[in-house]
C-alpha cells in the first residue's frame, strides 16, 4: 500500500507527465476543451499506459535490443486498437467528440517513455503501478486543464452552467486558448516549485 | 480535380487548417526542436518529405490491402509500422546515396516516427477521394508544419533575449508565444476558395 501511494505521488505531483516532464502535449491541446473530453482522454491513455506496461514488461527479457522500440509501438498500438474499438461501442458521443486523438494515443510521448524508461527495466507489478502513477497524473493534469478552459472559456463544468452567460473569454476555448492556458499553468507550478525549495534552504540555513 | 480544388486543398492544409497552430498535431517537436531556425527549417524539410512519402504509401496500403479485405480496424497499427519503416528505409538510403541531405536531415529523421503530424496526416487522408488528393494533403500539411515551426522559432529567438519573469522562462514563454502565433493564424479562418 505504502509503495503504492509512492507511485501515486510521484507520477501525479513529483514527475507529472505535463506539468513537469512536458510531454504528450499534443492531447493535452487538443482535447482540453471540455472536462467530459479531458477526463475521457485521460482514463483511455490510462488504460493503455497501465496494458502497454505490463505486457512490455512481461516480454521485456525477449526483445532484442536493436527493435525494441518497433516492438514497443507494435504492443502499444494494438491496445490503442482495442480501446478506440471499446469507445466506439461503448462511448460513441466521446469518441466522436475526442475524433483522431484516439488513435495518436499510439504516438503519445508518456507512454512510449515510460516503456522505454521504466517498463523495459522493472518487473511487472512495478511497472503496472508505474503506468497507474503517470496515467492519472495525465488525467489529473488533463482534467484541470480543461476546467480552467471549459469555466473561463465557457462559462461550464462538465456542461452544467457555473459562470453567467456572457462572463466568458471565448478565446479559451480556441486552439490559441489552449497554448496560454497551458503556459500559465507552467509557470504557476514552477512558481510553487521555486517557492517551495527556497523554503527548504530558509530551513536549512536558519 | 481541377486547379481551384487543389488549390484550396493546398491553402486549407497549410494556412487555414495549419497542422499545428490550429489541429495541435506535432507539438512535440514544434517544442522540441525550435530553437534555432536552422535546426527548425531541417525538421521541416524531413518532415514535407516523411509526410508526403507515407501519405502516398499509406493510402495505396489503405486502399489495395485493408478496406477490401474489411481491415481498417487494423489501419493504426498498419500505419504506424509503415511510417516507422519508411523513416528507416529513408535514413539508410539517404546514408548511401545522398550523404550530404543526410547529413543535414539525419539526425532528425528517427523523431520523426513518433511525430503525431505524420500519424495523423495518413488517418485524415482515409477520408479523402483519390490518391492524388491524399499526396497533395500530405506535402501541405508538411509544408504547414514547416512554415510555423519556422515562424516560431524566429519569435522564440527574441523571446530568449528579453527578460521575463523566472517562472515564465522556458517552455512557458514559448507556449505563450506559441498562443499569440495560433491567434495570428486565426484570421486565416475566414479564408476561403470557392
Amino acid at each position: 500500500m505504502k509503495t503504492f501511494l509512492a507511485y501515486l505521488k510521484k507520477g501525479i505531483i513529483d514527475e507529472n507527465p505535463v506539468f513537469v516532464q512536458v510531454l504528450g502535449m499534443c492531447a493535452t491541446l487538443a482535447v482540453t476543451t471540455s472536462v467530459m473530453n479531458g477526463l475521457g482522454m485521460g482514463l483511455a491513455t490510462t488504460a493503455v499506459l497501465i496494458c502497454s506496461n505490463v505486457v512490455i514488461s512481461l516480454i521485456r527479457k525477449l526483445i532484442p535490443d536493436k527493435i525494441r522500440i518497433a516492438a514497443y509501438i507494435v504492443v502499444i498500438a494494438g491496445f490503442v486498437t482495442v480501446v478506440d474499438l471499446l469507445l466506439k461501442a461503448y462511448a460513441e458521443s466521446l469518441s466522436a467528440s475526442l475524433g483522431i486523438f484516439i488513435p495518436l494515443i499510439v504516438v503519445n510521448c508518456i507512454i512510449l517513455a515510460r516503456a522505454e524508461a521504466f517498463a523495459s527495466k522493472n518487473s511487472v507489478g512495478a511497472s503496472a503501478l508505474d503506468g497507474i502513477g503517470m496515467g492519472l497524473g495525465f488525467t489529473a493534469a488533463l482534467v484541470i486543464m480543461s476546467a480552467v478552459r471549459e469555466l473561463l472559456g465557457n462559462g461550464t463544468l462538465f456542461d452544467l452552467r457555473i459562470l453567467p452567460e456572457g462572463f466568458n473569454v471565448p478565446a479559451l476555448i480556441l486552439p490559441a486558448g489552449g497554448f496560454f492556458t497551458l503556459g500559465c499553468l507552467i509557470a504557476a507550478v514552477n512558481a510553487i516549485k521555486s517557492k517551495k525549495s527556497a523554503k527548504k534552504d530558509e530551513k536549512k540555513n536558519g | 480535380m481541377n486547379f481551384f480544388s487543389i488549390l484550396s486543398l493546398a491553402l486549407g492544409a497549410i494556412l487555414i487548417e495549419n497542422f499545428v497552430l490550429v489541429q495541435f498535431l506535432g507539438i512535440c517537436p514544434f517544442l522540441g526542436v525550435s530553437k534555432k531556425p536552422s535546426t527548425a527549417f531541417g525538421m521541416g524539410m524531413a518532415v514535407i518529405f516523411v509526410m508526403t512519402l507515407s501519405s502516398a504509401v499509406t493510402y495505396l496500403v489503405n486502399d489495395l490491402l485493408l478496406v477490401p479485405f474489411g481491415l481498417e480496424y487494423m489501419q493504426t497499427v498498419a500505419f504506424i509500422l509503415i511510417i516507422a519503416g519508411l523513416v528507416q528505409f529513408v535514413e539508410m538510403f539517404m546514408k548511401k546515396y545522398m550523404p550530404p541531405l543526410y547529413r543535414a536531415l539525419g539526425i532528425y529523421l528517427p523523431l520523426i516516427t513518433t511525430n503525431c503530424a505524420v500519424l495523423g496526416v495518413t488517418l485524415i487522408n482515409t477520408e479523402l477521394a483519390t490518391f492524388l488528393e491524399a499526396v497533395i494533403y500530405g506535402c501541405c500539411a508538411g509544408i504547414g508544419f514547416t512554415l510555423a515551426i519556422l515562424l516560431f522559432s524566429v519569435v522564440r529567438e527574441r523571446v530568449e533575449m528579453c527578460g521575463v519573469p523566472k517562472a515564465f522562462e522556458g517552455i512557458p514563454a514559448a507556449l505563450i508565444s506559441a498562443g499569440m502565433l495560433a491567434l495570428a493564424f486565426m484570421g486565416f479562418s475566414g479564408l476561403s476558395i470557392g
